[in-house]
């Protein structure tokens, strides 16, 4: 009796297995059925794009396994075949590591991933009044409105606090070019940033900072980026370009793409995958919507891409489709 | 003191005066005659850098024994170290499945939580009674109930694998240190590599060598984690008591006897405390090896804080505590128990009962799907209430801290950075050529000033100084605090329990859930770092001080006390002085500590050789990250090769036996 209820109940499971397979079979012929390794980093960005590019690659009947992985570590695993695809790699952040990855030839860029990274000095809306000139970056020149932005240790010069020394970003000279009385401090990592940031919200005290986006931190507090001068390629390699004729870097930061990038062999093993992954785009809207239902709404990534999922059918399905 | 030869003394202080007064004239007026003194000149630095990134790339892509390529041994490696993790992550996490990825299918369930923590609380029943059942019982409820069960089974596995070959393989390498003296002087510096290295200068080699994944995590984890128990075990052993050899001899040991069924069980009491060591490190590994592909808890925090959610950082976090200290008791009753003369039978109702109680669980886990998964529904989030918390110490007190913090950065950081910064590099190559001559003859002169210069050379001596002032500095602050600490709980057991929770806690919980509240408060910068420093040194400080304390012959005391002496003069003049080996090898371990958090610092904005190789990590230099990783260590071998020489010179003097 018991051999037998387990067989009726494989029974259904063998069939609908059948007709997952005989669905897929085009797309998956005869593609290897190891798992893509995706990799996930620890925002909450990445995290929802990743999985939501596991979720269409699952729809084609590939095989999909995440793997938590730091963001620039993550290049010597996708050089050797450890890893297969990171989603997020951003013009501003990650382009040395993956020029020197993409030079070994293991590694593929797949194309944007349609988001925009942008990144600029970003204050909070209280501070306007202090420093009525702002949006405008020529406010932060007169010496009151640095001063109000300055703290102890760099009085009477005003306190901006950039990313990482890792992120670059070129601060240092964009002071110096806009002859700005400010003094760059450095933080160590993403979550400092935000934590200052949270820490003089809270107290409504003044700061300035790098905030890039998308991100959750516009969405949770109210505040405007600076507006330098427009961003060129000149302005930062030609000192001529620009409002500062003697110096390069006098303008604001680049916008830049967000880049897919892969493991070389990926086109070989898994080529409708491929031609996937090189299809999905997203844009900066959808994105922001879905970090703020998971960041400040306390829903689940797993939720939120299913969501998407479920509302976006035409367009994923579209992407295996081709 | 008055047993020192006068004129030998005079002399000496003569000769550093000299120095001193050089090296001043060097720093007040050399700047325009020599400067070279004061900046290496770039064009005789030591091209180390390229070198060492040329010599990695041969290695990982080169190398090769015969046939077998290099990489092509670590894999194999790597698979072995694989094959048990896999089995373990089974059965606490995924379950046996067929098939990978997203399309595996679940064969046969994980173990359920209730039959987990049912384990634990069996395992601490039989190993030490009700009380240590209750602990680890309360510990594994911790985990599940904060709703971090499935992760803490996922770094649970790794921390399974790690440790035993840690134990083993540093207890091997310390008896064989013992053995061959030429073996324990190459390995000390090979020790003081693996502990002060920061992982991300050799993350990259290691990842291309054992593969992206929880391997790597393992073999990272190993590096950083084995030291302890090596230089325990060596200590233990030479601290075994003739007589105790003697007792062996008689009774006609073999070597391997002598060793196996002597030795390390007569010192049983230091191994265990380097089994804590690495089951502690291990767990403080968590966060980077999630990095790299472990998963588990460390990625919790990490993607906790970047929301700036303390509150799940701080469960996360705790629950690495929790299983810490559920594993570091479980192994001490177990050791202690082992050794303990054998009951007859007494194993089976364990055994019975656990395999009872898992089938049961299993059975009852097909019916109530909360039996085998903790219900989402039951988990308790402390989140709200700690970021009520951070919010209202930050509106609060957020100004009288600001004046606290700038009042100890202008008086003291600053100015001590700032000389530090001055001080020629020549002066200072020369002065620690001059210590470690007056202190250990030529050879240790040679080994500091070549060092130090080698720092110079490479063209790091200004990062080096930021990274002497800000440990330097910590370290200092840690033994100022951890010695009496140590000295005040040694000999109060309920004071020691609780201390001894507290440090583990310290130790464990990931700097990263406590820095970044500490960042809301104190802005980045040195202030911030050197307080996470501090708060993780001290744990060396007090943790081996109170081992050298508890290790003292009570007869000794007595017959101090008998003789008259004052708690003071038994402290200072038996008590610390016997325990002084120890001591010793904590300042080392201080020193060392302070130096492997210049990973974390370099997180929170300091521009030290941490920074250095974070950014070498960054820009996929591996060359680069190994040279300011190398120079760390350097620092660390300078300090701790003084101060050892230092305390044997004192030794001598006041006529002790040398040694330790």
């Amino acid at each position: 009796m018991p051999r037998r209820l387990f067989l009726s109940g494989l029974r259904p499971l063998a069939l609908s297995a059948l007709i997952a397979c005989s669905t897929t079979l085009g797309a998956a012929a005869q593609e290897s059925s190891d798992p893509i390794r995706l990799t996930l980093h620890d925002w909450t960005g990445q995290l929802i794009t990743t999985q939501l590019m596991g979720e269409v690659l699952k729809k084609a009947g590939y095989s999909v396994e995440y793997v938590q992985a730091d963001y620039l570590a993550q290049f010597t695993g996708l050089e050797s075949g450890d890893l297969h695809l990171a989603m997020e790699i951003w013009e501003t952040t990650g382009r040395d590591a993956m020029d020197a990855s993409l030079a070994t030839g293991n590694v593929e860029n797949l194309g944007p991933n349609g988001l925009q990274a942008k990144e600029e000095w970003w204050y909070p809306a209280y501070m306007k009044e202090l420093c009525p000139g702002l949006p405008n970056w020529e406010a932060l020149k007169d010496p009151a409105c640095a001063e109000a932005f300055s703290t102890a240790e760099t009085a009477p010069k005003g306190r901006y606090l950039g990313g990482p020394v890792t992120w670059g970003g070129f601060d240092e000279e964009r002071v110096e070019a806009l002859d700005l009385p400010f003094e760059v401090i450095h933080a160590g990592t993403d979550a400092a940033l935000f934590a200052e940031l949270e820490s003089a919200y809270q107290r409504k005290a003044p700061v300035l900072l790098w905030i890039y986006a998308p991100h959750w931190a516009p969405a949770k507090y109210e505040g405007e980026w600076v507006e330098f001068p427009t961003y060129s390629a000149e302005c930062y390699t030609d000192p001529a370009a620009g409002v500062n004729p003697d110096m390069a870097y006098d303008c604001g930061k680049p916008f830049g793409d967000i880049w897919k990038v892969g493991w070389a062999g990926l086109k070989d093993k898994w080529p409708g995958a491929h031609k996937a992954i090189q299809a999905f785009t997203i844009d900066n809207a959808e994105m922001g919507q879905m970090i703020t239902e998971v960041d400040l709404n306390g829903k689940t990534v797993e939720a939120v891409v299913a969501d998407w999922m479920a509302a976006n059918e035409a367009r994923w399905s579209g992407w295996i489709a081709r | 003191m008055t047993a020192l030869p006068a004129p030998r003394l005079s002399h000496a202080r003569a000769l550093w005066l000299v120095a001193v007064v050089l090296t001043a004239i060097l720093w007040l007026w050399g700047q325009r005659l020599a400067p070279f003194a004061f900046d290496y000149p770039k064009a005789w630095q030591i091209p180390a850098a390229r070198w060492i990134g040329n010599a990695i790339n041969w290695l990982m892509k080169e190398a090769a024994i015969g046939p077998l390529a290099f990489s092509d041994v670590t894999r194999f490696i790597a698979a072995l170290i694989d094959a048990p993790y896999r089995v373990v992550l089974s059965l606490l996490s995924s379950g046996l499945l067929s098939g990978e990825g997203s399309s595996a299918v679940q064969l046969w369930p994980p173990l359920s939580w209730v039959a987990a923590v049912g384990l634990f609380a069996l395992l601490g029943l039989y190993a030490g009674g009700l009380p240590l059942a209750l602990t680890v019982t309360a510990c594994m409820a911790f985990v599940a109930v904060f709703g971090q069960w499935q992760s803490a089974m996922v770094t649970l596995s790794s921390i399974v694998v790690a440790v035993p070959i840690g134990v083993a393989g540093g207890l091997l390498a310390g008896i064989a240190a013992w053995r061959l003296p030429w073996l324990d002087r190459a390995l000390k510096p090979v020790l003081d590599l693996m502990q002060t290295m920061p992982v991300f200068a050799y993350l990259v080699p290691i990842l291309i060598l054992f593969g992206f994944g929880p391997t790597a995590a393992v073999v990272a984890t190993l590096i950083y984690a084995m030291p302890p128990m090596t230089r325990l075990t060596t200590l233990a052993l030479r601290r075994v008591p003739a007589e105790i050899h003697d007792l062996g001899r008689m009774v006609g040991c073999t070597p391997r006897q002598m060793t196996w069924r002597v030795l390390v069980p007569a010192s049983r009491e230091p191994l265990m405390v380097g089994v804590n060591q690495v089951i502690m490190l291990s767990l403080n590994m968590v966060i980077i090896a999630s990095m790299i592909g472990a998963g588990g808890l460390g990625f919790d925090v990490l993607n906790a804080l970047r929301r700036l959610d303390f509150g799940a950082g701080l469960e996360a976090g705790l629950a690495i505590v929790a299983l810490a200290i559920a594993l570091d008791r479980l192994s001490q009753a177990l050791a202690r128990r082992a050794s303990a003369p054998p009951r007859q039978g007494a194993r089976h109702p364990y055994l019975a009962a656990a395999l009872a109680l898992v089938a049961v669980a299993w059975a009852l886990g097909l019916i109530l799907p909360a039996v085998q998964t903790y219900p989402e529904a039951a988990r308790l989030s402390t989140s709200p209430f700690w970021a009520a918390a951070v919010e209202w110490i930050n509106v609060t007190f957020f100004d009288m801290l600001e004046a606290l913090k700038n009042a100890i950065l202008t008086t003291l950081l600053v100015p001590v950075k700032r000389f530090l910064l001055s001080l020629p590099w020549l002066g200072v190559v020369a002065l620690l050529g001059l210590a470690g001559w007056r202190l250990g003859g030529w050879r240790l002169a040679a080994l500091t000033a070549g060092l130090a210069f080698l720092i110079a050379a490479t063209g790091q001596w200004e990062k080096a100084m930021i990274t002497v002032y800000l440990c330097g500095l910590s370290t200092l602050f840690a033994l100022l605090i951890g010695i009496p600490v140590a000295i005040a709980v040694a000999n109060r057991d309920r004071a020691w329990t609780v201390t001894r929770a507290l440090i583990d806690t310290l130790q464990t919980l990931p700097s990263f859930v406590y820095l970044m509240p500490v960042v809301m408060l104190f802005r980045v910068g040195d202030f911030t770092a050197m307080i996470a420093v501090v708060a993780y040194a001290v744990v060396a400080a007090i943790r081996y001080t109170v081992l050298g304390l508890q290790g003292v012959d009570p007869r000794l005391i007595e017959a101090g006390r008998a003789m008259g002496c004052t708690d003071w003069q038994i402290l200072t003049r038996i008590r610390l002085r016997l325990a002084l080996p120890e001591i010793l090898l904590g300042v080392n371990q201080t020193i060392m500590f302070a130096l492997s958090m210049l990973v974390i610092t370099a997180l929170v904005g300091t521009r030290d050789l941490g920074q250095e190789v974070y950014i070498a990590l960054t820009k996929a230099n591996p060359g680069n990250g190994l040279v300011a990783g190398l120079a760390i260590a350097f620092i660390a071998i300078i300090a701790d090769r003084l101060i050892h020489a230092a305390a044997m010179a004192q030794r001598e003097k006041l006529g002790l036996e040398g040694g330790g």
